[in-house]
């Protein structure tokens, strides 16, 4: 690690003004962040500890909207229950330590190609609150790593829509343990959304033939001959691009037939 | 025997009190007074010419102590390889100099070329960050066969990439390419061994203190063999004397092997600590663990199995391309080669065996030995060829391994490749292995399998190894350049309780708790009266240490040697306490008794007499109570065995589960059944790893892909089955007094293939015609196998 300094605002305002200065950077629970200081792939002058923000932290619904603050920690939502795939979905993120630390707010803001959160917000339809503004889940996640997020902004809140029927599946890449192909499906009124992370190096986006597919039959059955193109995923050592294509029908289908 | 305490009891082991509640010592938990910290500046590429080091600026830096770069240590010597092996032409290998720091080429990534000495980590970190070096990037020689077609060399000085070329037995090569020409069938396997990391839970440590007044040195290093450490130290890097180097291995968190070696950081921070006066702490972060760590297998092997029409074996020839990296670390010439070739007879009487390795050198880490060395790769070929000829030739695959397997009436059996076994039923391994996995209910799982969208397979193997590597006139002839022997000096104390001192050194196999079981047997007193010394060169008797599951057969067999010795001496203090004749000593629980009488005293009493010799025949008997012993054994042991497990494949994904693993193993005595069964769990675990998660992958350029935990798929405990470990079936080495063969790498040996020949098993059942799948079985490569199926 480099040498920094570090804040410990207690309201987002003072989250925002400690922010203004060029090279201070947020730190939420730490779990990517910390890693990345440790290695010195980063070296922010200061740190804004969000940690000690209590207006960020808590879950709460009314009119089928499920309200997570973005300091509020995996454990808190996995804990919650309120939106099934939701807390589902935050309790098979990383490890115990990592629940209990990471936040939503991290996981959204850092949009890691990977990541779970991305696939529930995208899927989801939800709308990220920020400290200036919302934005929906469809303007926001942008492609690897990048978001629609601007300097020193904040996500305070994320509001889901709670569907009526929701699912996620993730195929682990073994060793990170992040979906090496996770598939977030979620029915509603309006329609049918179904969210790919891990897949692409776009980052996480939508899958319209089987939306489309799935809003007129919502059964596995309706994606038997559905394929997606292997261009532009992602390939690695733990996978080909047309191994990851092939993943997704079969998560897909599985979310499917799995949602509740 | 002792109460819950002797040869055969599960007792636990005691060291574990300390691991478990935090309050071991391993060397990064030492700290001296006026440490200083070292922080080594490594190569980013693979393969570069050192132009220029400009550490000026890094010397001026808040904190810095010292800088060094590979000009500092031109006039000391190399780290050399402790096997010399002479190519089929009889040519010696190549071995080139393996420096302290890089010089002239950096030849990996991660090579060492300078290294920091500052006041704390952060300031000698942000020093080696200001060191100016101009490496001028070269092509990388990452494939083995292009390295040995390549016109670039790693080391230019030898002017090729092939280290050598070794034909074992090269007299046998004729006979045995006679024997698959004219074979019935031949089957033939080209696979693939793959890289591993060692990835001991505790990274590399060194720490150095130099003492002006007496010239001495202290190096506390995480090492499995001090002596070995100081030995090479001394007599081939920095020059120091024996007697000037004490080596120290405290508590130390798991080898695998990677530990054997000694690496150039353990001289730096020697040198450093010199230079400055000040002790000098290196420890390794994970990423240099990943770099620089010794790696293990990484092999290319063609191998062909003939057979006659009835499947009786008539030959295996192999050729393989072996891995040895960028530099020759301690074993690695001899892992390849009489680690390995030696053991390609398998448990068979195939009359004719010929094994040809190459060793090459390319720009990646040294690879050395790894928990089994060279021993699983052995077995990883044979196994899965003969798998895939039961397949050819329509035989059940156990079937065919019983036809061939060496029957009890056979032993001793001198094999193709040269071994002489002592021991072993193989036969009688199978028939527990069949009847403790419940292979009768086999179908029916598969039918509960298939009725979940699951492909089960069954896969099976049979494995024979060689541990206690030693017998030093064997290894001598074979090209050892060191004696390969153990050692032991019981201590009688005088109220009576004992401190063992072994040459063997233990990161997790429970020596402390073995160790005096055996001797708490032959005394017949309290084990917890007897302590193990070890891993401290000021300490204990000059011994070897440990790794190729020599500790118990060899190091305890000096134990044995020394403990007997001290029993004399007891008997003959008892008989002048007694005033009898020390023929007429008995030694029972603890009591030396006078055959026939009750006059009697106890071992405590004797140890008090030993050292205040009061009225003492000291004309006949030297006071005290100490003996040491040096045992160098006939052969090497063979420990044999039978696994077998189940696996479910997802066809849709490719993903493998382990559903149930059986490891039946013939260790032959067992001393403490509880330390056994953990170290073959720790090994099946290792196995498992092999076969399916861990993908140790360089890419074009020599950087290493799987360099941390986000990459490097390590096994965890949801990627296991429980277990079913059987030991009933040992038959004693016949030549070490403790009857005892090894089990410390057992599971590691005979778990890939299994594993692999389960996989192959449960895609044939889905109707895929694979016949075979290069380790890491990924949910990736089986899927893509299936589909080209
Ligand atoms: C071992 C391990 C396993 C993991 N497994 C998974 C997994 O399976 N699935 C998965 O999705 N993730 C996984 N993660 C990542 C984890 O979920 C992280 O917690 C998350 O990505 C980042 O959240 P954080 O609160 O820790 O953020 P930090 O690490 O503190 O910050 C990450 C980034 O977000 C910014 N930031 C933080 N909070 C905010 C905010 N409220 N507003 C704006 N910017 C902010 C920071 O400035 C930084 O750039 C894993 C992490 C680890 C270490």
């Amino acid at each position: 690690m480099y040498a920094f300094d570090i804040e410990r605002p207690a309201t987002v305002a003072e989250a925002v003004a400690a922010l203004s200065n060029e090279d201070a950077q947020a730190l939420g629970g730490g779990q990517t962040l910390i890693p990345t200081l440790k290695q010195r792939l980063a070296s922010p002058e200061k740190l804004v500890s969000l940690t000690g923000v209590a207006e960020m932290k808590g879950i709460s619904s009314a009119g089928g909207i499920l309200t997570v603050g973005g300091g509020t920690t995996h454990d808190d939502v996995a804990a919650d229950g309120s939106y099934k795939a939701l807390s589902e979905l935050a309790a098979n993120i990383g490890d115990p330590a990592v629940r209990s630390r990471g936040t939503i707010g991290g996981s959204i803001a850092n949009n890691d190609p990977s990541a779970c959160y991305p696939a529930a917000a995208l899927g989801s339809g939800a709308t990220i609150v920020t400290n200036e503004r919302e934005i929906a889940a469809d303007d926001y996640f942008v492609g690897m790593f990048e978001t629609a997020l601007g300097e020193g902004e904040i996500i305070t809140a994320v509001k889901f829509p709670i569907p009526e029927k929701a699912n996620y599946q993730k195929f682990v890449q073994p060793a990170s343990r992040f979906a090496l192909v996770g598939v977030f499906v979620a029915k509603t009124a309006d329609g049918v959304r179904v969210a790919v992370t891990g897949a692409s190096n776009e980052g996480v986006h939508r899958w319209s033939a089987a939306e489309e597919a799935l809003s007129k039959d919502f059964s596995a059955g309706a994606l038997d001959g559905l394929t997606v193109s292997a261009d532009d995923l992602i390939a690695d050592l733990h996978g080909s691009a047309e191994y990851r294509a092939h993943l997704v029908s079969v998560m897909t289908k599985r979310a499917v037939a799995a949602a509740s | 025997m002792p109460k819950d305490g002797g040869i055969g009891a599960p007792t636990r082991r005691r060291e574990d009190v300390r691991f478990l509640t935090g309050t071991g010592q391993y060397c990064d938990d030492m700290n001296m007074f006026g440490q200083t910290a070292a922080v080594f500046a490594r190569s980013t590429v693979a393969n570069g010419v050192i132009k220029s080091i400009d550490t000026s600026a890094a010397e001026a830096m808040p904190g810095v102590l010292a800088v060094f770069t590979g000009e500092d240590f031109v006039e000391v010597g190399g780290n050399p390889a402790g096997w010399l092996i002479n190519s089929r032409d009889g040519t010696p290998m190549h071995e080139p100099k393996r420096p302290v720091l890089a010089h002239g080429k950096v030849r990996h990534v991660g090579d060492a070329y300078a290294a920091v000495i500052a006041e704390t980590i952060e300031q000698a970190k942000d020093a080696v960050e200001a060191i100016e070096a101009d490496i001028e990037e070269l092509p990388a020689i990452v494939n083995m066969k292009d390295a040995l077609a390549a016109d670039h060399f790693v080391h230019d000085e030898i002017g090729t990439n092939q280290c050598f070329d070794w034909g074992w037995i090269e007299d046998n090569r004729a006979a045995t390419d006679a024997a698959i020409k004219g074979a019935h069938h031949v089957t033939t396997l080209e696979l693939v061994n793959n890289r591993l990391v060692p990835n001991a839970m505790e990274p590399r440590c060194s720490m150095a203190q130099y003492n002006r007044a007496n010239d001495e040195y202290v190096l506390h290093t995480t090492s499995q063999n001090p002596h070995l450490t100081r030995l090479l130290i001394s007599a081939f890097v920095l020059g120091i004397p024996e007697n000037k180097l004490t080596v120290i291995a405290p508590d130390v968190g798991g080898g695998f092997g990677s530990k054997i070696y000694h690496y150039g950081e353990e001289a730096l921070v020697l040198a450093a600590a010199k230079k400055i006066g000040r002790p000098v702490k290196w420890t390794a972060d994970r990423t240099e663990a990943f770099l620089t760590d010794a790696h293990g297998r990484d092999h290319v092997t063609k191998i062909e199995l003939a057979l006659d029409k009835d499947g009786n074996f008539l030959a295996f020839r192999t050729e393989t391309m072996a891995n040895v990296g960028a530099y020759l670390s301690n074993f690695s010439t001899a892992t390849p080669t009489f680690l390995h070739g030696t053991l390609m007879a398998g448990n068979y009487t195939v009359p004719n065996v010929y094994v040809n390795v190459k060793a090459v050198f390319t720009n990646t880490a040294p690879v050395d030995a790894y928990r089994g060395a060279g021993r699983p790769e052995a077995t990883f070929s044979l196994e899965r060829v003969i798998d895939k000829a039961a397949r050819e030739i329509g035989m059940d695959p156990i079937e065919l391994r019983r036809k061939n397997f060496i029957k009890p009436d056979q032993y001793p059996f001198a094999s193709a490749a040269g071994l002489e076994y002592d021991s072993g039923n193989y036969d009688a391994l199978m028939d527990q292995m069949e009847k403790v996995a419940d292979m009768a209910g086999f179908e029916a799982r598969r039918k509960a399998s298939e009725k979940k969208g699951k492909l089960r397979g069954f896969g099976v193997n049979a494995y024979i190894e060689a541990c206690g590597i030693a017998p030093s006139n064997l290894v001598g002839v074979l090209g050892s350049r060191v004696g390969l022997y153990d050692a032991a000096t019981v201590r009688v104390n005088a109220t009576g309780n004992l401190s063992v001192m072994v040459g063997a050194h233990s990161h997790g196999q429970g020596h402390e708790t073995a160790f005096p079981q055996v001797v708490a047997e032959m005394l017949g007193i309290d084990p917890q009266s007897i302590d193990i010394v070890h891993g401290d060169t000021s300490k204990i008797p000059f011994g070897m240490g440990t790794y190729g599951s020599r500790s118990l057969a060899v190091c305890g067999s000096a134990v044995v040697r020394a403990t007997e010795k001290i029993i004399n001496k007891a008997k003959k203090i008892a008989a002048h306490m007694l005033e009898a004749s020390d023929g007429d000593i008995e030694l029972k629980d603890g009591v030396f008794s006078v055959a026939g009488t009750d006059k009697s005293v106890t071992f405590g009493e004797v140890a008090l007499k030993a050292y205040i010799p009061h009225e003492f025949p000291l004309e006949d008997i030297e006071p005290g109570l100490e003996e040491t012993a040096f045992y160098d054994p006939a052969n090497f042991t063979y420990p044999s065995g039978a696994y077998c497990c189940e696996v479910e494949v997802d066809p849709d994904t490719g993903k493998v589960t382990v559903e149930s693993m059986t490891a039946v193993d013939d260790f032959g005595n067992v001393i403490n059944p509880m330390i056994v069964t953990g170290q073959v769990h720790g090994g099946l675990g290792q196995g498992i790893g092999q076969a399916l998660l861990e993908n140790t992958t360089y890419d074009e350029n020599g950087q290493l892909l799987s360099a941390s935990y986000m990459d490097y798929v390590m096994p965890r405990a949801d990627d296991l089955p429980f277990y079913t470990v059987d030991h009933s079936q040992g038959n004693a080495c016949t030549h070490n007094p403790l009857g005892v063969k090894g089990c410390g790498e057992a599971g590691a040996i005979g778990s890939p293939p299994t594993v692999v020949n389960a996989v192959i098993d449960a895609l044939q059942s889905g109707g895929k015609n694979v016949t075979h799948i290069d380790m890491p079985m990924t949910p990736h490569r089986v899927w893509s196998a299936m589909q080209n199926a």
